[in-house]
């Protein structure tokens, strides 16, 4: 369990601010989310809509046991069940808690054009604070793992929090206290790296050579991470990106284009500024010409 | 009226450029501050983030009707012919205000008809990317990657646009007696020779 610490903000969203901008890796946290000891049973999501105080809507059956189907606003995680056939021809249940995976380098925040609507702290996790939110959808658009949903009842953008308000006070995310066979882990990041390492050392023992430890450095790393049998391709749990970064259209929209572009729209003010000092303006001789 | 003035355009033409043009200072400033943080403050103009959010499309389709209603009008006044070449590769004397060197414009000049068709196809950008980046009603219709595709399209035209306007506001204060023709649609004749001798020739007949 970590213990209860003061949670420095490290990055914000639209701001110009020197912070540090990576998280404190003496206080970097992860949950490490371990799918070979999953059993589904969904304790996970009514934790984490229990200290929320989310109550989704009443779905419908779409034919898998997905319940709901897919992230929503009051939905922050989702059990996501995948059938998959193995080389014998029986079939395995590849189980994937969905949420958000707060990355080193959340596309989120790259993307957020709202100041402090989006935060990442010194341990690593990436928060919206509903104040400052717009409803834009841009983090929507930077969000390598489609993870942010907007309401339709007050137009916010809701995602896990890593329970942000359990951490400061010291208490694990509630759905890694809810979680029967522990198949969720919570603590530093460097514990959770050995631990999860020694968890894929047992499972290529036991015959799953492909196991590995999903932590993808295109995002600089994730706060969520997931022991995976089939870590070769991640893809088979439900779309799980092989190898996720923020997209190029993110990266050059809000990189040095948006800078450079509002200079220039500036020097095209003062270009006409300066012209009209320069060369002075068009008059027609109403006398000469008439 | 004057019998030293030309009428340039009607009420409803003024109405309708007038209409577009508030409605681009409403979504430039809002839509500024969506584009870099140091615009930020321009969020305040249409009263914070979240409503410059919610009001931003909709001003925008005004704007986009509006505009395409004018344009559509001036359409064929604005195709590109051969005098229009060779005035554009006088640019310089343009610049230089050497406007006796330059070869007879018609209504428009072929700076103006090239901002007329700057305007028109970053318009129909900005309406296209727009509708597929407005959240609250069509995003879901469409992929991410068609969202994100759909925002950098509408942040690199709104520039153009807005660097195209910027050109077309500071013509309007550099050539002098061209805001009357806006504000109250009239231009002197020694103007109308002057600048679009052809055209002049035209409603001087008539």
């Amino acid at each position: 369990m970590a213990n209860a610490q003061p949670m420095t903000i490290v990055d914000r969203s639209a701001s110009r601010v020197p912070m540090a901008l990576k998280s404190n890796p003496q206080l970097e946290v992860a949950k490490l989310i371990d799918e070979s000891k999953c059993i589904g049973c969904k304790a996970c999501q009514v934790a984490c809509m229990q200290w929320n105080d989310q109550r989704d809507e009443i779905g419908s059956n779409v034919g898998v046991y997905d319940n709901p189907s897919d992230l929503t606003p009051a939905s922050w995680t989702v059990m996501r069940f995948n059938e998959v056939e193995d080389r014998e021809g029986s079939i395995n249940w590849l189980i994937r808690k969905d949420g958000c995976m707060h990355c080193e380098d959340p596309g989120c925040l790259k993307a957020c054009p709202a100041p402090g609507a989006i935060v990442k702290y010194d341990n690593g996790v990436v928060d919206f604070v509903k104040d400052n939110c717009i409803g834009c959808g841009y983090c929507v658009a930077g969000c390598p793992f489609d993870i942010p949903r907007i309401s339709k009842v007050d137009n916010k953008a809701y995602k896990c929090s890593l329970c942000s308000d359990r951490l400061a006070v010291g208490e694990d995310p509630a759905c890694a206290k809810a979680c029967p066979t522990m198949a969720i882990k919570f603590g530093p990041k460097s514990d959770m790296i050995t631990l999860g390492n020694k968890r894929v050392g047992d499972l290529q023992e036991r015959g799953y050579q492909k196991a590995g430890l999903y932590n993808p450095q295109g995002v600089g790393g994730t706060h969520v991470m997931y022991v995976l049998r089939h870590s070769d391709k991640p893809d088979a749990y439900n779309g799980l990106p092989t190898d996720p970064k923020i997209s190029q259209t993110v990266s050059v929209w809000k990189g040095a284009t948006k800078t450079f572009l509002s200079w220039t729209m500036g020097a095209a003010v003062l270009a006409g500024v300066a012209h009209y000092l320069v060369k002075g303006p068009k008059v027609v001789d109403e006398k000469e010409e008439a | 009226m004057a019998n030293n003035l030309i009428r340039r355009y009607s009420d409803g033409e003024r109405w309708n450029h007038w209409i577009t043009a508030i409605t681009f200072i409403l979504l430039a400033c809002s839509g500024l501050a969506f584009f870099h943080p140091s615009f930020w403050f321009l969020s305040g103009v249409l009263g914070g983030g979240e409503l410059s959010r919610f009001l931003h499309p909709i001003i925008g389709v005004v704007m986009f009707v509006s505009f395409m209603i004018f344009a559509l009008k001036k359409f064929s006044e604005n195709l590109i012919n051969q005098t229009d070449k060779q005035w554009l590769s006088q640019i310089g004397d343009v610049i230089n205000n050497r406007d006796e060197r330059l070869p007879e414009a018609g209504k428009y000049n072929a700076g103006q008809k090239a901002a007329y068709w700057v305007m028109l196809i970053s318009m129909i950008l900005l309406m296209g990317s727009g509708i597929v980046m407005w959240h609250e009603f069509f995003s879901h219709l469409f992929s991410i990657a068609v969202v994100r595709a759909a925002i950098f399209v509408h942040a690199i035209s709104s520039v153009v646009l807005i660097l195209t306007i910027i050109v077309h506001v500071y013509a309007a204060l550099w050539v002098k007696g061209s805001m009357q023709a806006m504000l109250s649609g009239v231009v002197s004749r020694a103007w109308a020779k002057h600048h679009h001798p052809a055209w002049f020739r035209s409603v001087d007949k008539s």
